[in-house]
């Protein structure tokens, strides 16, 4: 069997800004070579926290399932939005208990947290987190992809310069991946509102 | 063989709808030594009585005002053996929270598994209600000051001020005409001294008592009895 880890292709960058942060994903669903159809893998959790998942496609739903399960169930107990930062350490828990039979998924958060700070983390698909300060990348369009926001990501953007830079970061990299494209999504957390927008890129 | 079959839970309730377990329970709370908490605008104490049997009894031997976690003291009337086994699983419940979440269990949260534990307890088979009552202390995530009471029957509630045990009626009286809301943490702790001396048999020393503070920085202490000795002399008592 070839790699889970690139058997139905996907990318997913996420930026940091200036009290703003944004995520970016592609919309291809595929067997290996063979382009199936279109799929989301960016959702919500609670009104400033957007997950992206990448990886294989059946396990990026299933642990977003377990995450809004948990997720709905901690705003109905404690009263109040989990944090970015909790919400992390839910998933590094949840994927390091499938540690010895993991879901093949690398998640990233992208979030505002409590003070309004934008908060970008990542994890591999056992749980380990990584929390840079600029941007974060998983996927099979990885490699490429960091390249462009190496050279782009500035510190301290504001959201409509930020949205230009993940747009251009992210269509840079689609474009050298094979695994990745059909489209784009992109969406940019303000503390006030989450903002959508859908690129075209390549169809093939 | 038989017995494993017919495990019923003590507490069934009677002709009248009462759980008479549950207010055997509450008896034994009433008959041990007097807790009280005191909720202050920048933190929460709590303060027990810890009369011994007898004299020869080292006193430093036994804690009654105990952790929970970092930011969260609890201590109980009633009966002590029993208090010991819901330390226990709150502390374990605290640092499953804290590793899960990476942040620290809120109070309310630490409350509410604690009530629940006490009312599975009111309801399954082969065991018999939890003779104490709690009082919680700590912070809520957003940064204000909370105390809890927790009872034998599951129900939980938030308090300014609270007392269990013996002396529970009159220090709430004591309380209910001391309290006010807009007081200092210190304000506090002697008030709490205060209220406890009130329904305190014989002298009042720094070791048959114990104090427990939460201020602004969030970590639960216990004092120590030099600490104690220092509130008691201040408060000329």
């Amino acid at each position: 069997m070839s790699d889970p880890m690139s058997y139905n292709g996907g990318t997913v960058l996420a930026m940091n800004g200036k009290n703003c942060c944004a995520i970016a994903s592609d919309l291809r669903f595929g067997v290996n070579n063979i382009f199936v159809g279109r799929m989301h893998r960016i959702f919500p959790v609670g009104k400033k926290i957007l997950v992206g998942y990448s990886g294989l496609a059946s396990d990026c739903q299933t642990l977003n399932e377990t995450i809004q399960l948990q997720t709905n169930l901690y705003s109905l107990r404690e009263g109040r939005q989990i944090s970015p930062h909790a919400l992390t350490n839910l998933i590094s828990t949840d994927l390091y208990e499938h540690r010895f039979g993991p879901l093949f998924v690398e998640p990233i958060v992208c979030g505002l947290d409590e003070k309004n700070e934008p908060y970008v983390c990542g994890a591999d698909l056992l749980g380990c987190l990584s929390k840079p300060t600029d941007f974060i990348v998983s996927g099979t369009g990885m490699e490429m992809m960091m390249g462009a926001c190496e050279s782009f990501w500035r510190p301290d953007m504001e959201p409509e310069e930020l949205l230009e830079v993940i747009s251009q970061c992210f269509l840079a990299g689609l474009d050298r991946d094979a695994l990745s494209g059909w489209g784009c999504v992109v969406h940019v957390i303000t503390p006030t509102h989450t903002r959508t927008v859908y690129l075209k890129s390549r169809q093939d | 063989m038989a017995e494993h079959e017919y495990s019923f839970s003590l507490t069934t309730f009677s002709p009248t709808g009462k759980l008479v377990q549950i207010e055997h329970a509450l008896a034994a709370v009433g008959s041990g030594g007097t807790s009280l908490g005191i909720k202050a605008r920048n933190g929460v104490v709590l303060v027990t009585e810890k009369k011994m049997p007898s004299i020869l009894v080292d006193e430093t031997s036994i804690q009654k005002v105990q952790l929970l976690s970092d930011n969260i003291g609890c201590v109980y009337s009633g009966v002590g053996p029993d208090a010991r086994v819901l330390v226990r699983k709150g502390r374990k419940e605290a640092e499953v929270y804290g590793t899960t979440f990476g942040e620290p269990m809120p109070t309310g949260q630490q409350a509410r598994y604690l009530a629940s534990v006490m009312q599975e307890f009111t309801q399954s088979g082969g065991v018999r209600p939890f003779g104490v009552s709690l009082l919680v202390a700590g912070f809520d995530p957003a940064g204000e000051p909370q105390l809890f009471q927790v009872d034998p029957s599951g129900s939980y509630w938030r308090w300014k001020a609270a007392a269990i045990g013996k002396g529970m009626v009159n220090c709430k009286t004591f309380l209910e005409k001391r309290f006010n809301p807009d007081m200092d943490i210190e304000d506090a702790i002697h008030i709490a001294i205060l209220t406890l001396k009130e329904v305190f048999d014989g002298e009042m020393t720094k070791s048959n008592i114990e104090v427990g503070v939460i201020r602004e920085d969030r970590v639960f202490r216990n004092l120590t009895p030099d600490e104690i000795q220092d509130y008691l002399q201040e408060g000329d008592i």
